[in-house]
């Protein structure tokens, strides 16, 4: 038990630390090397839950994809993070109140809240079945119980889909383009002409 | 309650049609290139109507464990929604051909952010009310941004997606407290556990987030910095759908979560939401009295009104939710046709966005003038037009709920918002005219009539059908 307690705490203190590292750091590349720490780090809270596939997915889908494509975008975009961060400071101030505000109510609560003894009402949740595995109690209720939440969520897909191509496609008429069925079937007389050139003559066009 | 799957399937038959009919529709576009953009419109607008039928006439039940909840509530607005869409698919058209920019893509994303309004009508669960409302949202931002060239459309997406973002993110943290603490994502479970062990702290917590996130989708104050900004920068077609249909939806939402969820912690909400609507009502008529362009000015009469349709809810009895269903669709009414006369006037080829451009309409367009002072006094509230029943309702159900004071200040708004309506009158009919209007569009400027002989004299009729059918679609939230 008190070897989970460490690994949690670990991960937990790493989890905050490199998710508030993302925010501040100055470099934006460093920003997305903080965001992949957060994730595995988050990956391995999932597997002290017993959630691995939820686990296993953090991983794949958001390290290996997403974060990603975030170097790809922050390195090939020209963005001006130093004109972007110029309001920072001017604003910092504001957003600190805000944030004190907030973070004052949130211990509030959960303070109250575990006084009245929820922790213990509300302890680790435990699996339905021990005998079905993550991925397979996923499988049960992804395309029956969850089948309107999947394809809605599929639509939404479609929408950003449909968006990025609307927002950024062109057509522009000076790129050459290849056209195979074309290519492929010129003839030698479309392409070559034989002419004969006489002595100390030229070819006009 | 388990029903089989035809049945089912009868159930959510109007978002079958759109859905179906949108994938459709985006088949059609990308064989066709933009020649199809004319077959892509008839279709939408054929599809819209279906779907209208559909939610009309079809069954009601409650599909996948209370997630999506097909009632008289639902149909109600769905009508209303698709016929609203329908008008915007017509608009947009007509002003895709005149700036030669024809998009098949147009029809096909006001076809989505329908079927996610209309998803969100029928949410009956935490994980539906969001990825309903994020699958409106996303159409709406690109339609938003749908004049990539022009700088200021693009700001105005851009604008608008960050801080739905923003909200997305303070409502997805409310959805977390409430499951937390509820235990549940559904709302009947939701109030069971509000019912059984009270209204904890954390799930008021979370409910507070909740209300903010869904605040923002509706643009009531203080959410609303988004707002005057998206509706100046967008084309005016998609203002119009953003202003009228989104906003109907996002009420409904609003009234079944909080009715059918959260009842048991309704005197917490109530204070949020009486907050929130003061706010909005002030900001709406303070605001927009130093406006200068039409569409910001009706931005900010679109916060006031979403305050007076908060009131509504927040009174918490049925009455008060039949109130806020005449009004929202009264007003849907009114703003439909607002944005149509601004699509029925150019001038030099440039559409006209000053009030100060509207000077001397009374010699060159009478009749345009005629309805944007009829569509004008509607919204300010003065009787017999439309909007004044709807104030009327409203305000009574607040009365009767006791909470005077509120009205009171709401009716105080609402007199200064009069100012900035009567002043786009006397500038319309007494100033001269600076150089002649371009001939308007047909099909903007019938929907500019039809909306503006709705406000009077039809309302007159209408009114009592429209009444019934709200009373019908409120009885079925179950309050007193």
């Amino acid at each position: 038990m008190p070897l989970t307690a460490i690994a949690f705490y670990l991960l937990a203190i790493v989890t905050v630390v490199s998710g508030f590292m993302v925010i501040t750091a100055r470099n934006p590349v460093h920003s997305v090397l903080y965001l992949i720490l957060c994730f595995f780090s988050g990956a391995g809270l999932f597997v002290l839950l017993g959630a691995e596939f939820l686990a296993m997915l953090l991983v794949v889908v958001y390290v290996g994809a997403v974060a990603v494509l975030f170097l790809f975008v922050v390195m090939m975009l020209d963005v001006d993070f130093a004109r972007l961060r110029e309001g920072y400071a001017q604003y910092l101030p504001l957003g600190l109140v805000v944030a004190a505000v907030l973070l004052g109510e949130m211990v509030t609560v959960s303070s109250a809240v575990a006084n009245r003894g929820a922790a213990a009402a509300n302890a680790t949740p435990q699996a339905a079945d021990l005998h079905v595995s993550n991925t397979q109690s996923i499988g049960q209720v992804l395309y029956t119980d969850y089948i309107y939440f999947f394809q809605a969520a599929g639509i939404v897909l479609l929408i950003a889909m449909i968006g990025a191509i609307v927002l950024t496609l062109r057509h522009k008429p000076s790129v050459r383009r290849q056209k195979i069925h074309e290519q492929v079937g010129r003839r030698r007389r479309d392409a070559v002409e034989v002419t004969k050139v006489g002595v100390g003559e030229g070819i006009s066009e | 309650m388990m029903t089989d799957l035809s049945s089912a399937l009868m159930i959510c038959l109007p978002e079958l049609i759109l859905a179906v009919g949108a994938m459709l529709v985006l088949m059609l576009g990308a064989f066709g290139g933009e020649r199809s953009t004319g077959a892509a419109t008839m279709f939408s607008g054929a599809a819209l109507i279906a779907g209208a039928f559909a939610a009309a006439l079809g069954p009601h039940g409650t599909l996948f464990a209370g997630a999506f909840h097909m009632d008289q509530l639902a149909a109600y607005s769905k009508v209303a929604i698709y016929v609203a869409s329908a008008f915007a698919v017509v608009m947009g058209y007509g002003w895709m051909n005149r700036s030669n920019e024809r998009k098949f893509e147009y029809p096909v994303l006001i076809l989505l952010a329908t079927l996610g309004m209309s998803m969100m009508v029928s949410a009956g669960d935490l994980i539906s009310l969001y990825i309903s409302i994020e699958l409106q949202s996303l159409a709406l931002y690109i339609l938003a941004a749908f004049q990539r060239d022009d700088a200021r459309a693009s700001e105005a997406g851009l604008k608008y997606f960050v801080l739905g973002a923003l909200s997305s993110g303070i409502l997805l943290y409310g959805i977390s407290l409430v499951y937390g603490f509820a235990g549940s994502m559904g709302f009947t479970q939701i109030a069971h556990a509000i019912a059984a062990g009270g209204a904890n702290h954390g799930v008021v917590f979370g409910l507070v987030f909740l209300i903010c996130g869904v605040a923002f989708k509706a643009s009531a104050a203080p959410f609303h910095m988004w707002t005057p900004d998206v509706y100046e920068g967008a084309p005016t077609p998609v203002v119009a759908f953003v202003a009228a249909a989104p906003k109907l939806a996002a009420m409904v939402l609003f009234v079944r979560t909080l009715s059918m969820g959260f009842f048991g912690a309704h005197e917490q909400w109530a204070q949020v939401l009486l907050v929130i609507a003061v706010i909005s009502f002030v900001v709406g008529a303070f605001g927009g009295l130093m406006q200068r362009d039409v569409k910001r000015l009706l931005a900010y009469s679109s916060i006031a009104n979403i305050g007076y349709a908060l009131l509504g809810i927040a009174a918490g009895t049925q009455l008060g939710v039949q109130a806020m269903l005449v009004f929202m669709v009264l007003y849907m009414i009114d703003v439909t046709g607002f944005f149509a006369c601004l699509l029925a006037l150019a001038r030099n080829g440039r559409p006209i966005t000053q009030i100060s451009d509207l000077s001397g309409l009374k010699g060159s367009k009478p009749g345009i003038a005629l309805a944007i002072t009829a569509l004008s006094l509607s919204v300010l509230g003065m009787p017999p037009f439309s909007g004044f029943w709807a104030k009327f309702y409203v305000f009574k159900s607040a009365f009767d709920a006791g909470l005077w004071q509120i009205a009171i200040a709401g009716l105080v708004a609402s007199v200064v918002a009069a100012f900035y309506y009567l002043r786009m009158i006397k500038i319309m009919w007494f100033d001269a005219s600076p150089a002649p209007v371009d001939g308007s569009p047909s099909e903007a400027r019938w929907i500019a009539f039809a909306c503006a002989l709705f406000s009077f004299p039809v309302v007159l009729i209408a009114l009592h059908f429209l009444d019934q059918s709200a009373g019908l679609a409120a009885a079925s939230l179950g309050l007193h």
